[in-house]
Order: C-alpha cells, then structure tokens, then sequence
C-alpha cells in the first residue's frame, strides 16, 4: 500500500502537477487564439509576441516596485505589476488593430492574408520587445519560492518521495481556474457576451439586429490583451523569461486550439491540457513510477521512456496531425477546417 | 525570357547594389552577400512556385531547408567503416520489419472490413510492432553513437563530390514533401500553414537528436568543397601568374624587389579567397538561371496555366476535369524539391551542418517575407525579393547604426539610452522586415515586381 501510494505521489510530482500548470498557461494561449479566430477570423501568429510583450511590460513594472520596495511578501511582486501589464497588452491589441488589422477586416481579405499580416505585426512587436529588454533570460519571480519542499511532504507524511509545490505552480492553476469562470460567465450570462457568440456564429445576421461590430472587436481585444499577457506572465513566473521562447510557444498553443476545436472557447482549454499532458506524460521517464507498482524480479531496467524528453515540442504537433487526420474539426466540433 | 523596362530597372537596382557594396565594403563583402542572395533567391522561387502558381502554402520551408542541409552530409561526408560495422546489421533488421510493418498494415486496412476491428487490430500491431523495432533500433543507434563520439559518432556519408548533393538534397526534400501533402493538404490554407510550420519543426528535431543519422547537435564540420581550397590557390603557379597579370601596373610601379614580394604576396592571399567566393557565385549563379529558366517554361506551358486555373477558381477548374488533389501534390512537391537543393547549397557554402541553426523566424518567415516583397507569382520578382530582402537584413546593421549615431550625436556618449540602443543594434533588423512586410501588404499587395498573367 505504501509503495502504491509512493508511486502516486511521484506521479503528482513529476507528471500531473507540472501538467496542470503548464496546461492552464497553454489554455489560457490557446483561448486567445480561438478568440481572434472566432471573432476577427484569422490566425493570429502575434499571439506569443503578444504574450511575450505583455509578460515584458509586467517585468518592468516588477523592476520598479521591487526599486521602490513595495512588494506583496511571500506573493511575488509581478501579481501588483500584472494589471499594468495587461493595460498595455490591450493598448498594443488595439493599436495592431486600428493601424493593420482594421484595414483587411474593411477590405474583407481572405483569412490567409490576415495570418501574413499578424506576421509582420509578430516581426514589430518581435523587435520592440528584443529591443528594449534584448535577448538574455530575466528572473523575476520573488517572494516565497516554495509553497511545500519535497522535503518538508516527506517528513510530514514518512513516505519516501517528495512532493514539492512550487507558489508559482500554484498561482498559475489559482489565477487560470478565476479567469476561464469569470470568460465563459461573461461569454453565456452578459448580453456583451451573448452578441459577441452571435457575431461569431453569423456575422451578417448578428449585424442585421443591431450589433455594432466596432464594440465587439474592441472588447475582443480587451479579452484577447488580457488573457495574452496573464498567459505570458505566468509561463515567465513559472519558467523564467526568454523572449525568443514564446515564439516557439506559438505551435503548441495553436496546437491546443485546433485539437479542442478551434472557434470553441471550451474546446481551446480542454486542448491546452490535453496537449500539455501528452507531451509531459510522453516523454515522462516511468522507471521510478514502475519501481513501486512491480515487484521487485520485475523492475524495469531501462527508463520506460516512450520518447526522449528532446521529442517533447514534436509530440503536440503529432497530436495536431493526428487528430486533424481522424476529427478535422477538432474534439469539441469548432469549425471544420 | 524578354523583359521590360520595369524588370530592367529591378535588375540593374541589384546589380548596382552590389557594385556600391564593394567599392564602399569591399568585394569580398559584397560576394559574401551575393552568394547568400543568390541562394535566398533559390529558396524563394521554390515557396514562390506553390504560393504563387497555385496558391498552396508551405510553411515548412526550414525543415525542407535542414533535410537539403542533410543531404550535403551524406552525399559528401567519408563512411565510417567501424560505425556500419557494428551498428549497420541493427539498422538493417529494424528497416526490414518497419518495411514488414507497414505492409501488415497495408493489408489490415485491405482485408479486414468493419471499422472498428480496424482500428484496434492496427493500433495493437503497431503498438508491438514499434516496440519490437524500437529495441533492435536503439540497440544500433547506442552503439553507433559511441563510434568515436568526438570525432564521429554518426554512419558518415558516401564519400561522393559534395555538389552531387544539390540534386539529392531536392529528392529528400521532395520526398518529406509528399508525405507531408499526403497528410495535410486538404486542410484550409492559413492551417496547412500551421501544421506545415508545426512538421517543419518535427522535422528538425529529429536532425538534431538523433545523432546516428546527422550528428546531432554535435554538427558536421569540413565538408567537402565544390571550389578549390584557398591554401592550394595560393601554391599553384597558374594562380600566381593570373594575379601578377591582373595587378602588373600596381606591382610594376614598385622598385624595390622585397616590397614587391611582399606585396605580391598579400595580393594572392586576398586574391584566393576572392576567387574561392566568386567560384561559388558563379556555381550558384548557374543553378539559379537553370531553375528560373524550367520555372517560367513551367508558368507559361499549358500546365502552367491550369495551375493558375485552379489556384483562381478551384471549383471550376475541378468542374473542367482537374484532378485538384494531386495537382496541389505534385506542386507542394517541386516547390519543396527546389528548397531542399536551396539548403544543399547553404550547406555546401558553409562547409558545416549545424541542426540547432534552423530556426523558423530565420528560415521560414524571412523567405516569406522576401516571396510578398518579390511578388507572389512572378520569378523574376521572387529572385528580386530574395536579393533586397537578404541585402536589407545584412546592411541594416550598419545602417542603423549610423542612424543612431547621428540622432544621439547632441546626446553624452556613455547616456545609458544611446549605449542601449547602439547595444540592440542587430534586433532592428526584425523591425524593418516587419514594416517591409505590413506596408507591402497593404499598398502593393501582389508585390514589387507584380505577376504577369499572360492571355494566350
């Protein structure tokens, strides 16, 4: 008994809780896709600049109330600097939108020319951020690193694994699980909301009762803008912060929202975890797992590895193919492709 | 191949910028940035051939780029003998049973008929199938790998003339090609470019982890060459007299015999590597009329223009008796095949494979940029693209750092704003081919150089 339940904890340790944080920032990338796709109708290749500029402004602000000694204890202090972060993220949505975007959406371009453009809006954005904080790794997690050390679970429970749970996990999953309630109670219960379905499910009726178009765009990016920058800023708080990292967060989050479903608000999250498990759980080495369940003439002698953990980022885009080959239109039935 | 007075303008632009760099930066500069141009322009003409011709998207430009980079090491690179020895019976048996698996397969989806016996009878034969090839697989790639892991570590190549490699790199990247259209091509154009960026990463993962094939991120280094090497230039009497001929003026102005050797002797040292470059340039110069040649025969044939048929109208061209699929196929094919003999060729110049070096931001979207720029359609305008935009992303540096000189002139030179600013130098690059990008998107949409559409 005690050996089974030694293996669950390594599970939680190494597999289910790293998944759940990582999932919740993927979902929250991959919501903010689906919403540009659902509502503007385009691919948004900008979306993980967007990300990466929102968790850059929020570290800047972080520089500063750690300059003038304001901080939250054992919070870290990027959580005071988060609202900043997500203002601005907004502003530069809305600028991208009134000086790029605004213009194709008038002309009714075909959805692919959109996705070129948020290519070079993903170039701009690209240089502003490599240029004003460059290209090295930024730490700015403070406070209290650690909600429960490995050790600490050990003495308490006299098992022979760990369990540790990093604040910043527990902040990410916290933080994630209040913003998709308060996203999908805005999106079914608000009238807001309720016009933004509709002008995402038909644009030409929901223009024919009298919903005005420029209001739902802008409240799209009023969505979009925060959910990029609290998305960035958690995978920063969680991982520490490298520009040139969230451009290749960009496929997995695109990932997620073509698995879910794309154009499916539910279906962007439910392939936010699904993509972040598999690739955790794929690469995942189970031998210490194996270790307790089988008795001992059993035990594996290699990893019980399925793929190496260098495979990782290639296991969510096998996913997407393979689900794009047997469910096209993703779990949820977004839009078919 | 006649041109009018537009494409005239276009064509004598790059020629003159290039004269301008060398007698500003010198020649060398300029062939260094020539033969990268030339080879960007390859590269474009390859995406332009299926996004211009038939409005088919490939996004995995990098990946087509790493396996062309792939062919150029096992064409060129020597075999090592003790590395097939004692890896190459493992490897063997394993292709053997991937070969057997996939006809098992084959024959599951033929014979068996109800659909959910299918799904599970394949998923278990696969599932042992894989692990039963895993085990003599990896048992093969370990011992390969400890092969002199700092010298080799890998199988080596076939030991054959590096150019070779160009034809060879278009196969494994047309063959990558087909089994990624074989997938992903029915999907709507802005997702097969997701998922062509999405396998173009796979792509190269794969060439940088497993080192039994590619070395890895541990590189190949000192590939062969095409060109001769500038050591033996530089001892080789025929070289010698040419460039005594060249600068007998300067040399015979000269009295005093020691200086004059001296001199002599710089010349031939930079004079080598001058010759090594522009005997790349004209290597390339040559590939690339050869393809732009076939690729306008091919724009103004008859299949030429069905490819323009379907890319306008899809459905009324599959209404006209157009098999869309395979025609979108056999497209995304050429155009991948031209890439990969693009990264043959950037192999080949750089004498080095290097894995970790393919990134997307790099290798994707830059040629995407230098393709709108160009002028989606048009292959003259697409060797234009490749040539302005590899141009601007090397000249911007310098560029820019005039620029900022100058506006902060009035400003202290250790103000910690100008030193960061001159310290972020190279990003400004990336914000130039943004603006490029978005103002040529939004004012000349079909390009610099527009495509023509010829009525015959």
């Amino acid at each position: 008994m005690v050996d089974f339940i030694n293996s669950i904890v390594v599970l939680l340790n190494f597999v289910i809780i790293p998944g759940l944080s990582y999932g919740s920032q993927l979902a929250l990338g991959a919501l903010g896709v689906t919403f540009v796709y659902a509502i503007l109708r385009f691919a948004n290749f900008a979306h993980g600049e967007l990300m990466s500029f929102g968790a850059m402004i929020t570290i800047l602000f972080t520089w500063f109330f750690q300059s003038q000694n304001i901080g939250l204890g054992i919070l870290p202090t990027a959580l005071i600097a988060l609202p900043f972060g997500i203002l601005a993220t907004i502003v530069l949505g809305l600028l991208s939108d009134k000086f790029v975007f605004k213009y194709y959406r008038t002309q009714k371009s075909v959805p692919v020319v959109l996705a070129m453009v948020s290519i070079g809006v993903m170039f701009v954005v690209n240089a502003i951020i490599r240029i004003i904080v460059g290209t090295e790794t930024i730490k700015f997690s403070d406070g209290q690193k650690f909600i429960m050390k490995a050790k600490q679970f050990k003495v308490m429970t006299g098992l022979n694994e760990g369990l540790a749970l990093k604040s910043s996990q527990v902040i990410t999953i916290l933080i994630t699980i209040a913003l998709l309630t308060f996203t999908f109670w805005f999106l079914q219960k608000t009238k807001t909301g309720k016009s933004m379905r509709a002008f995402s499910d038909n644009e030409d009726l929901a223009l024919l009762s009298g919903i005005n178009p420029d209001r739902v765009v802008f409240i799209t990016w009023l969505i979009v803008g925060t959910l990029a920058c609290v998305a960035g800023t958690l995978y920063g708080l969680d991982k520490s912060y490298k520009p040139i990292i969230y451009l290749n967060l960009v496929l997995p989050i695109f990932a997620s929202a073509i698995v879910g479903g794309i154009g499916s608000p539910f279906g962007a999250v439910v392939g936010g975890y699904v993509i972040a498990f598999s690739e955790i759980m794929v690469t995942y080495a189970y031998k210490k797992f194996f270790k307790y369940l089988l008795p001992e003439n059993l035990e594996p002698s290699s990893l019980v590895q399925l793929l190496s953990t260098d495979y990782k980022f290639a296991v969510s885009f096998t996913i997407l193919v393979i689900v794009l080959l047997i469910r096209p239109s993703g779990i949820f039935r977004g839009k078919v492709l | 191949m006649r041109f009018d007075k537009y494409e005239w303008t276009a064509i004598s632009i790059m020629v003159s910028l290039f004269i301008i760099v060398g007698f500003v930066q010198g020649w060398s500069v300029s062939l260094v940035i020539l033969n990268m141009c030339i080879i960007s322009a390859i590269m474009t003409m390859g995406v332009n051939i299926s996004w211009g011709y038939a409005g088919v998207i490939n996004f995995g430009v990098m990946g087509f780029l790493a396996m062309g980079g792939l062919a150029a090491v096992l064409v060129s690179y020597p075999p090592i003998k003790e590395a097939w020895h004692v890896g190459g019976s493992g490897l063997g048996i394993s292709f053997v049973l991937l070969i057997g698996l996939v006809i098992v397969v084959y024959f599951i989806n033929k014979l068996v008929k109800k659909k959910s016996h299918k799904y599970w009878l394949n998923g278990l034969v696969i599932f042992f199938g894989v692990i039963i090839i895993r085990y003599f697989f990896l048992n093969a790639t370990s011992k390969i790998e400890e092969v002199d892991p700092a010298l080799a570590g890998f199988l080596g190549g076939a030991n054959l003339p590096i150019i070779f490699s160009w034809a060879v790199g278009g196969f494994f990247a047309g063959g990558v090609a087909f089994l990624i259209g074989k997938v992903a091509l029915g999907l709507r154009s802005d997702y097969l470019a997701i998922v062509t960026l999405g396998i173009s990463e796979i792509v190269v993962s794969v060439l940088k982890h497993e080192e039994w094939l590619s070395r890895g991120v541990k590189n190949v280094i000192g590939l062969k060459r095409p060109v001769p090497y500038e050591i033996n230039l530089q001892a080789s009497d025929w070289f010698i007299n040419m460039v005594t001929w060249f600068n007998s003026s300067k040399l015979n102005q000269i009295i005093d015999p020691d200086q004059k050797k001296e001199m002599l002797n710089n010349l031939i040292i930079d004079s080598s590597s001058l010759f090594v470059k522009l005997n790349y340039a004209i290597l390339f110069f040559i590939v690339m009329i050869v393809i732009y040649y076939f690729a306008n025969k091919a724009q103004i044939s008859p299949w030429g223009r069905m490819m323009r048929a379907i890319r306008d109208n899809e459905v009324s061209a599959n209404a006209m008796g157009k098999d869309i699929v395979k025609q979108h196929l056999i497209i995304f094919v050429i155009g991948a095949a031209i890439v990969g003999v693009a990264g043959a060729m950037l192999v080949t110049l750089d004498g080095l494979f290097t894995p970790s070096g393919y990134r997307p931001l790099r290798f994707t979207f830059i040629i995407w940029i230098m393709v709108i720029v160009g002028g989606s359609g048009n292959n003259l305008g697409a060797i234009f693209g490749g040539f302005v935009i590899w141009f601007a992303w090397i000249e911007v540096a310098p560029l820019t750092t005039f620029l900022i000189e100058i506006f902060t002139s009035g400003m202290d030179p250790q103000n910690v704003i100008r030193l960061h600013l001159l310290d972020s130098v190279p990003y400004f690059r990336y914000l130039l081919m943004g603006m490029v990008l978005l103002l040529i998107l939004r004012y000349r949409p079909k390009g610099i150089i527009p495509e023509k559409v010829r009525h015959s």
